[in-house]
C-alpha cells in the first residue's frame, strides 16, 4: 500500500513556516499555506469584534428595560454584529483558512492555480475589513445586516455607503477565492486523483465556490445600486418614486440565502473528514455525499424568497418558494443520515474534533428542522422576525459552522503548526461551547414562539427569565471561545511535536510532513487508492 | 526575454512553478477567465433583472424614456464594438502564430475602437445631461410620469455606466498586453495573457450586444400610453 | 498548443454576419410589431452573442468540456434569477 509517507522525517527539516522569516516574507507570500494563516489571524480578529457586539446585545437584553444602550445604539450593535460575523468571519472561515491550507495538499498540488490572485483576495479582504472598521469607529450603521431599503437609502444618516463598500470589496475577495478553488480542483489534481477519489472536504469547498462565484456578484451590484441611490438620490428601491423595495429583497436574498450554504457546506466537509477518521470507517455513501453538496449548492439558489413571505410578495410565488425550500432538506438529510451510518459499528474515539463533529450533527439537525418550520407559509407568518428565526439561523451558523470550524482547526492543527494541542483542554472547551451555545440559543426558540420580536432593545417583563438564561449562556460561550485561543497559542511553543499523521488518518495531507514543506510534497504524489480507505489503514498499528 | 523562446513546454521561462506544463497553465487561465466572466454575467444580471421587472410594471414610462435614446449613436457604437472584437480576435490569432508585429498592430486598432466607443458614449452622455436626463442630480421631465421615467434613466445610466467602466478597464488591459507584445513577451507557445484579455474584451462586447436592443430598439416604435 | 487556430477569413466572415445582424435588428426596430419587437430583438442579440462566443471567444474549439459546462451554468443561473423573480411580479395581480 502506498500509504508510506512521501517525505523523509527529520527533526529540523525545512517547512513552510521556517523557509523564510520576516514580515515581508508573510505579506508578499504566494504560498497558500501562509495565506491561510494570514486569513486565520484576520478572521479571528473580526470574530472577536463581532463577538464584542454580541456580548453588548446580550447584556442589554438582560433586563426588560432599555437601560444599557439607547435604541439607536442597539440597532447599530446588532447590525454590525451581523455584518462583521457574516461577511468577515463566517463566509471566509472554513474556505479561506482551512480550504486555502488544505485543498492543494489534499489533491496533491503544489499550490492553488492562481497564487497571486489568492494573495490579492486576502488584501481585498483586508481593505474591505478596514472600511468596516472605519464604519464601526465613525459611528456604525443601523440598517440591520440586510441593508433593507428604503430604510437604508432614504431614512438613515449613518455610514451606509462605507459599510456597503466594505462588503462589496470583501465580496470580491470571496469571489476570487471561489474562482481559484474551482480552477484548482479542475486543473491541478495529482495523477490518479480522480473526482471519485476527492475527499469530501474538497467536494464541499468546490460546491461552496460555485455559490460564491454565482451569487456574490448579485450582492455586489445590489449594494452598488444602494450606494448609487444614496449618492445620486435615485429612486431605484424607493417606493415614493416608483421603486420597489421588494426588488431589493429579491436581489439581496438571491445571494444571501445561498450565502447560508457558503457558511454551512464547508463545515459539512470538515465533519465528513473528522467522522471517518475517528470512526475508522470509510464514509457511508460517498457518491451520495458528493452529489448532496452539489445538490444543496444548486437547490439553495431556488428558495430565496422564503425570506420574504411576510413582506408582501405574491401568494403564488410564495407557495412555489415554500415548496422548493423543502427540497433542500433532502440532500441535507442525506448528509446527516450518512454521517450517522458511518459511525454505526465504527470504532469511535472521542477526541476533540470528534466532539465538535457530534455537536455539528446534532445542532445542524435542529437548525435544519426548524428551518422546515419557517419554510412553511403558515408557521412563517407567525414566527417571522421573532427570536425563533434568530435561534434557527444561529443553530445553523454558530451551532453548525463555528463548531465545524473549530473541529477542523483542532483536527488539522498538528498539520498547520506541527504541534499537538492539549487534548484535555480541547475536550473541556468543546464541552463548554456546546453547553454555552445551547443555553444561549435554545431559550430563543421558546422566546420566539411566545412572540418576542427580534431587533428590539427592550421587551415585556414576562420574557425576562428566558433572556437571562440566554445571556448567561452567552457568557459561558464567550469563555469557551477564549479557551482555544489561549491553548492553541500555547501549543505552538509547548505542545507535543506532531508526526506527519498523528490521527493515523487517510488523505494526502497526512502523507506529507507536519508542517508541510513549501511545495507540499517532495515529489508529486500518484494516487492509487480510494478516499477514506480506513479498512486498509486498520492493518497499520496505531500509535497515539 | 528572448523573442522566440523555445517551445519546449517543461523548461519554458513562462511556466510558473506550480504548473506541470504550459498547456496546463493556459487551460487553467482560460478556465479562470471564463469563471470570472460568469461572475460578470451575474453582476450585470442584477441590473437586467431590475430592468425587466420595471419594464413589466411601468411599460409606458419605459417606452417614453427609451424613445429619448438616439438609436443612430447606439447602432454606430455597436458597429464600432463589433469591429474591435474582430481586431481582438485577429490579435489573438497573430499571437497563436507568433507574429509579434501583427499582435501589436491589431491590439492598437482594438484600443482605438475602444476609445472611439467611449467617445461616442461621451457625446451621448453629454446630450442626456444637457437635456436634464440625469435622475437626482439634473432631472427635468416635462411630460407625465416623471419619477417613473427617472427610474428608466437610473437604469440607463447604471447599466451603460458600468459597461463603460468595463470598457475603460478593457482599454487599460489591452494597452498593457500591447506593450508586453511589443517587448516580445508572447510567442506561439506562450500567449496566455493575450487570450485571456481577449476573452474579457469579447465579453464586454456581448454585454453591449444586449444593452443595445434593450435600451435603444425594443420600444422604438411603440406608443407610450 | 491546445487551441485551434481559426483562419482569418472565418473571423472576417463572422464579423460580416454580426454587422448584417446589427443592420437587421436596427431595421426591424423601425417596424411596429407589438410584443414581437422584443422577441425579434432578443433573438437577434442572442444569435450575435452566440457568434461572438463560439468563434471569437473560441468556445467552439474549447478542448475542455468542463469550461462549456461552466458557461452554460452561468447562463442557467442568470435564467434562475430572472425567471424566479418574475414569478413574484407576474402573479401579484392574480390575488
Amino acid at each position: 500500500m502506498s500509504m508510506a509517507t512521501l517525505t523523509a522525517p527529520s527533526a529540523e527539516r525545512e517547512n513552510y513556516l521556517n523557509q523564510e522569516y520576516g514580515i515581508r516574507s508573510w505579506l508578499l507570500t504566494t504560498d497558500h499555506k501562509r495565506i491561510a494563516l494570514l486569513y486565520l489571524l484576520s478572521i479571528t480578529f473580526f470574530f472577536f469584534i463581532g463577538g464584542f457586539f454580541a456580548l453588548l446585545i446580550r447584556l442589554e437584553l438582560l433586563t426588560p428595560a432599555g437601560d444599557l444602550l439607547q435604541a439607536d445604539t442597539y440597532n447599530k450593535m446588532f447590525t454590525m454584529h451581523g455584518q462583521v460575523m457574516v461577511f468577515f468571519f463566517l463566509i471566509p472561515a472554513v474556505p479561506a483558512v482551512l480550504g486555502n491550507f488544505l485543498i492543494p495538499i489534499m489533491i496533491g498540488a503544489k499550490d492553488l492555480a492562481f497564487p497571486r490572485i489568492n494573495l490579492l483576495s486576502w488584501y481585498l479582504f483586508i481593505i474591505g475589513g478596514l472600511f468596516m472598521l472605519y464604519t464601526i469607529l465613525t459611528g456604525g450603521v443601523d440598517t440591520g445586516w440586510t441593508f433593507y431599503t428604503p430604510l437604508s437609502t432614504q431614512f438613515l444618516d449613518t455610514h451606509v455607503v462605507a459599510a456597503a463598500l466594505a462588503i462589496f470589496i470583501a465580496g470580491f475577495s470571496s469571489i476570487l477565492t471561489g474562482l481559484n478553488f474551482i480552477v484548482t480542483v479542475h486543473r491541478m489534481r495529482a495523477p490518479g486523483m480522480t473526482w471519485s477519489r476527492l475527499p469530501l472536504f474538497v467536494w464541499s469547498n468546490y460546491a461552496t465556490s460555485i455559490i460564491q462565484v454565482l451569487g456574490t456578484p448579485v450582492l455586489a451590484i445590489t449594494l452598488m445600486l444602494v450606494a448609487l441611490e444614496r449618492i445620486f438620490k435615485l429612486g431605484i428601491f424607493n417606493p415614493q418614486m416608483g421603486g420597489d423595495p421588494l426588488l431589493f429583497q429579491h436581489l439581496f436574498w438571491f445571494y444571501s440565502h445561498p450565502a447560508v450554504y457558503i457558511m454551512i457546506l464547508p463545515g459539512m466537509g470538515v465533519v465528513s473528514e473528522v467522522v471517518t477518521c475517528f470512526s475508522r470507517k470509510r464514509i457511508f455513501g460517498y457518491k451520495f455525499m458528493a452529489l448532496a453538496v452539489i445538490a444543496i449548492a444548486v437547490l439553495g439558489f431556488l428558495v430565496w424568497a422564503h425570506h420574504m413571505f411576510a413582506a408582501g410578495i405574491s401568494l403564488y410565488a410564495a407557495m412555489i418558494f415554500s415548496l422548493l425550500s423543502y427540497f433542500v432538506a433532502v440532500p441535507s438529510a442525506i448528509k446527516v443520515f450518512n454521517w450517522t451510518t458511518t459511525m454505526y459499528k465504527g470504532s469511535i474515539s472521542y477526541m476533540t474534533p470528534m466532539l465538535y463533529a457530534f455537536g455539528f450533527i446534532g445542532l445542524f439537525t435542529m437548525g435544519g428542522l426548524t428551518g422546515l418550520f419557517v419554510a412553511a407559509l403558515g408557521i412563517d407568518v407567525h414566527v417571522t422576525d421573532t427570536y425563533f428565526v434568530v435561534a434557527h439561523f444561529h443553530y445553523i451558523m454558530v451551532g453548525g459552522m463555528v463548531m465545524a470550524y473549530l473541529g477542523g482547526i483542532h483536527f488539522w492543527w498538528p498539520k498547520i503548526s506541527g504541534r499537538m494541542y492539549p487534548e484535555a483542554w480541547g475536550k473541556l472547551a468543546a464541552l463548554i461551547i456546546f453547553i454555552g451555545f445551547n443555553l444561549t440559543f435554545f431559550p430563543q426558540f421558546v422566546l420566539g414562539y411566545l412572540g418576542m420580536p427580534r431587533r428590539y432593545w427592550q421587551y415585556s417583563p414576562e420574557f425576562q427569565v428566558l433572556n437571562v438564561l440566554s445571556t448567561a449562556g452567552a457568557t459561558i460561550l464567550a469563555v469557551g471561545y477564549l479557551l482555544p485561543m489561549v491553548y492553541l497559542l500555547w501549543s505552538m511553543r509547548y505542545g507535543k511535536v506532531a508526526n506527519e499523521n498523528p490521527w493515523n488518518a487517510a488523505g494526502l495531507e497526512w502523507m506529507t510532513a507536519s508542517p508541510p514543506p513549501t511545495f507540499n510534497f517532495d515529489q508529486t504524489p500518484t494516487v492509487t487508492w480510494e478516499a477514506y480507505n480506513y479498512d486498509e489503514l486498520k492493518e497499520v498499528p496505531v500509535e497515539r | 526575454m528572448s523573442d522566440r523562446a523555445p517551445a519546449i513546454a517543461t523548461h519554458s521561462p513562462e511556466l510558473e512553478h506550480h504548473f506541470s506544463s504550459l498547456e496546463q497553465q493556459l487551460e487553467a487561465s482560460v478556465m479562470g477567465m471564463w469563471v470570472f466572466l460568469i461572475t460578470e454575467i451575474m453582476f450585470f444580471g442584477g441590473m437586467f433583472c431590475g430592468y425587466m421587472v420595471y419594464r413589466y410594471q411601468y411599460y409606458s414610462a419605459w417606452v417614453a424614456g427609451s424613445q429619448k435614446m438616439d438609436f443612430r449613436w447606439g447602432t454606430l457604437n455597436t458597429i464600432v464594438l463589433l469591429c474591435s472584437s474582430l481586431t481582438m480576435a485577429l490579435a489573438v490569432r497573430s499571437a497563436q502564430l507568433g507574429r509579434r508585429k501583427a499582435i501589436v498592430i491589431f491590439l492598437l486598432i482594438t484600443i482605438l475602437f475602444g476609445l472611439g466607443f467611449l467617445g461616442i458614449k461621451g457625446i451621448e452622455y453629454h446630450g442626456h445631461w444637457a437635456e436634464h436626463q440625469f435622475p437626482g442630480l439634473n432631472w427635468a421631465w416635462p411630460e407625465a410620469n416623471s419619477h417613473l421615467v427617472a427610474l428608466f434613466f437610473s437604469f440607463y445610466w447604471a447599466m451603460t455606466g458600468f459597461h463603460a467602466l468595463h470598457m475603460v478597464i478593457g482599454v487599460g488591459l489591452v494597452s498593457w498586453i500591447a506593450y508586453q507584445a511589443w517587448k516580445g513577451r508572447y510567442h506561439s507557445a506562450y500567449y496566455t495573457p493575450v487570450e485571456v484579455v481577449g476573452l474579457y474584451w469579447h465579453f464586454v462586447d456581448i454585454i453591449w450586444i444586449y444593452l443595445y436592443p434593450l435600451l435603444y430598439l425594443i420600444s422604438h416604435k411603440h406608443i407610450s400610453g | 498548443m491546445s487551441r485551434h487556430i481559426a483562419s482569418a477569413k472565418l473571423y472576417v466572415g463572422v464579423w460580416l454576419a454580426l454587422i448584417c445582424l446589427t443592420a437587421a435588428t436596427a431595421a426591424v426596430s423601425g417596424v411596429e410589431l407589438g410584443p414581437f419587437n422584443v422577441v425579434v430583438a432578443l433573438v437577434i442579440a442572442t444569435s450575435k452573442m452566440l457568434l461572438v462566443a463560439l468563434f471569437f471567444m473560441g468556445v467552439k474549439y474549447l478542448s475542455q468540456r468542463m469550461t462549456v459546462v461552466v458557461i452554460v451554468a452561468g447562463l442557467f443561473w442568470l435564467f434562475i434569477l430572472l425567471a424566479l423573480s418574475m414569478t413574484d411580479y407576474v402573479s401579484r395581480a392574480w390575488a
